[in-house]
């Protein structure tokens, strides 16, 4: 018990204190680093709540495909955060209105906010015990069959992510010249070489 | 204070114990996959290899260890210095992190984890962190490139990885390595023939026969091992993302490497040549201790990874993008979706 | 739960040790390694030429594609992993589902592809 409230206050601090320094790290690639640390501290912390898969998820997700793409990001914007940050006051005043009213509507849902008190009671799908069932297995029974609208829903975003990513970033240039391997296989002595007959001293 | 010792003291040197254990075999024996990397590759040469140092040359990587050490560290004026040497630092602590979960023999294993493929396929997959925090803190043209090139690389492999992977365990039934391992015991193709002795056939190397070859060529894209070693391509990119690394931390992304690429060793044996079961199922073979056959089988595919990087002329990047975006990610789709079919119809599925 | 985090305490160990041995092996030199910092060795390396400027340029969009497009199929394969373990017990009802989710990646694959998004050029 000890080495959980150990672990999970470890986990914690770490979490928040690298959260802190993605935003206030000078250097965009040191916050997308603090960013991964967050990301493998909030894995740690599934973990401590029983839920293995997702924690392996979010690392497998989100450090080794999501970060990568910000990485490659902020590595590609080449961004001049010294200049960036000289027009910073100008817009304070603009940056604090939008927090305040953020954090009032925050005040105003946390305020109105009260737990139903049957709904631990009644779960929709009760999580099974470990013991009979990983909750990978649990994850799966469940996802396939009974939550399939939102699964299809999943498979449909990830479709308009991906024709909007090619949408988006492509564009082709017009000088490159491409590769047909199959036609370059394909090709024999027949079609690939001609004999000419070269009378001598005149040349083809 | 005895209770608090029994609970957790005892437990903890324990596993101390056997952690240092594994590491220490683990990078005695990467020390003489290296050495025989370089032989293998010397005799298709027609040439010696090392052999100076020691009988036959056999302390060679020691030799080279110390020689590492002593050299001089130099980070760049322009490098970022915390990242620059945390790169190195990474590749080989998280090489060495995914074999935490390796079953070698049964129940010989660290952590024996329900999910220990998801966190092998994890953790391997932060690897090309190394890569890119080298390549860019370096501070230089090719440095750059070649991780940038390194990362596109190893990321579009492991699409393909991660198919084959789930290949196997629709097979297989379960994310435990042991598990899987276990499955390869109790069911498979010999099984079905009739003729459980012949136990090589039940191994999944078989059924899914060209799902084995994609995750070979796969685990040699995701390693840079040569015909894909497009980072560190000598002649575009002098050394890539480690050209301004010298001394220990340039030996620590040798070590990383090689510790990535004996992982896959490992892979490769539990997924489809069942670990550390013996080939045949009676007397003289099953004698052998499992750690055995798992080295055996690990070694042979190790010698594969040799011979191909000996034989194998170095890719074009284009030519390689397109066989892992065109031809692998096809193949390993199309293949999920015919050994489900299969399985179901057949109701040869798990469970 | 306690279980599980049994599971897990060896990992944490043998990360930590791996790590131990990685920074020995990191610092050794800065002790041990005979020094003569210079301001030619120090510099990067450009072909013996002085850098002309800094080596962290723009490069191009087509590595950002490929990032995007490798999320969506990790995403893929992150959906599959528990289909894989279960779909003996969900029957039809389960592999259709999944055939159905993969229908529709399909198809953006085939988009893509017809699009030549994964040519490289």
């Amino acid at each position: 018990m000890i080495l959980h409230a150990f672990f999970f206050y470890l986990f914690a601090a770490v979490t928040v204190a690298s959260a802190f320094m993605v935003i206030s790290a000078r250097n965009p690639v040191h916050s997308v680093l603090f960013l991964i640390l967050a990301f493998f501290n909030s894995a740690g912390l599934f973990l401590m709540l029983g839920a293995e898969f997702l924690a392996l998820i979010l690392i497998v997700v989100y450090v080794g495909a999501v970060a990568v793409l910000f990485l490659f990001v902020v590595m590609m914007l080449d961004v001049d955060f010294v200049e960036l940050r000289q027009g910073f006051l100008q817009y304070l005043p603009i940056g604090a209105l939008v927090g305040i009213i953020l954090l009032i509507e925050l005040l105003v849902v946390l305020g109105g906010w009260t737990i139903s008190p049957d709904i631990i009671a009644a779960p929709t799908t009760p999580i099974p015990a470990l013991a009979e069932m990983s909750n990978t297995e649990a994850i799966g029974a469940v996802l396939y069959t009974r939550y399939i609208f939102f699964f299809q829903i999943a498979g449909l975003v990830l479709l308009v992510a991906m024709i909007g990513a090619i949408v988006l970033t492509l564009r082709h240039k017009a000088y490159a010249k491409r590769q047909n391997i199959s036609e370059q296989v394909g090709r024999d002595p027949n079609t690939a070489i001609e004999v000419r007959k070269v009378e001598s001293g005149k040349g083809i | 204070m005895i209770d608090f010792w029994n609970t957790y003291g005892f437990p903890f040197i324990l596993m101390v114990a056997e952690s240092l254990l594994l590491l220490v075999v683990l990078l005695v024996i990467i020390a003489y996959v290296l050495y025989a990397d370089r032989k293998i590759w010397a005799a298709v040469q027609i040439r010696r290899g090392p052999n100076v140092v020691g009988p036959w040359g056999l302390f060679q990587s020691f030799a080279d260890l110390i020689k590492f050490v002593l050299k001089e560290p130099v980070i760049p004026a322009g490098a970022n210095k915390g990242v620059f040497l945390l790169a190195p630092l990474l590749s080989v602590t998280l090489a060495l992190a995914t074999w935490a979960v390796v079953p070698v023999a049964h129940n010989w294993v660290i952590a024996d984890i329900n999910v220990g493929i998801l966190y092998i396929f994890a953790i391997s997959s932060l690897e090309v962190y190394g890569v890119v925090m080298g390549g860019w803190a370096s501070n230089s043209k090719y440095a750059f490139l070649g991780a940038l090139r390194s990362a596109a690389q190893m990321v579009s492999y492991e699409v393909s990885i991660g198919f084959v992977i789930v290949t196997v365990l629709m097979c297989a039934g379960t994310l435990n390595l042991s598990e899987i391992v276990e499955a390869q015991r109790t069911h498979g193709l010999a099984t079905l023939l009739g003729v459980p002795w012949l136990a090589f056939l039940n191994w999944y190397w078989l059924p899914l026969f060209p799902m084995f070859v994609v995750f070979f060529i796969s685990a040699l894209a995701e390693t840079n091992r040569p015909p894909f070693d497009l980072p560190e391509a000598e002649s575009e990119l002098v050394a890539g993302f480690m050209v301004e690394y010298g001394s220990a931390p340039y030996m620590m992304f040798m070590l990383g490497e090689y510790a990535a690429i004996s992982l896959m060793c490992a892979m490769t044996t539990i997924l489809f040549m069942g670990g550390w079961l013996p080939p045949l199922d009676f007397a003289p073979f099953t004698w052998v201790p499992g750690i055995v056959w798992f080295l055996i089988k690990a070694l042979l595919v190790f010698f594969m990874f040799a011979m191909v990087k000996a034989m194998v002329p170095r890719y074009r990047y284009d030519q390689l993008m397109r066989l892992g975006w065109k031809v692998f990610l096809p193949l390993s789709l199309a293949m999920v979706f015919i050994v489900a079919l299969v399985l179901m119809v057949m109701g040869w599925a798990p469970n | 739960m306690e279980d599980l985090l049994k599971d897990y305490v060896p990992i944490v160990v043998f990360i930590g040790i791996s790590l131990v041995i990685g920074l020995a092996l990191l610092v050794s030199p800065f002790l041990l390694a005979f020094k003569s910092p210079d301001a030619e060795k120090n510099s990067a390396y450009e072909c013996g030429f002085n850098a002309f400027d800094d080596a962290r340029m723009k490069f191009d969009i087509r590595f950002y594609l490929v990032a995007i497009l490798f999320i969506i199929f990790d995403l893929e394969v992150a959906f599959l992993f528990p289909w894989a373990i279960t779909f003996g017990k969900l029957g039809w009802y389960g592999f259709t589902s999944m055939m159905v989710f993969l229908a529709v990646l399909t198809i953006g694959f085939i988009y893509e592809w017809k699009k030549g998004a994964l040519e490289w050029d």
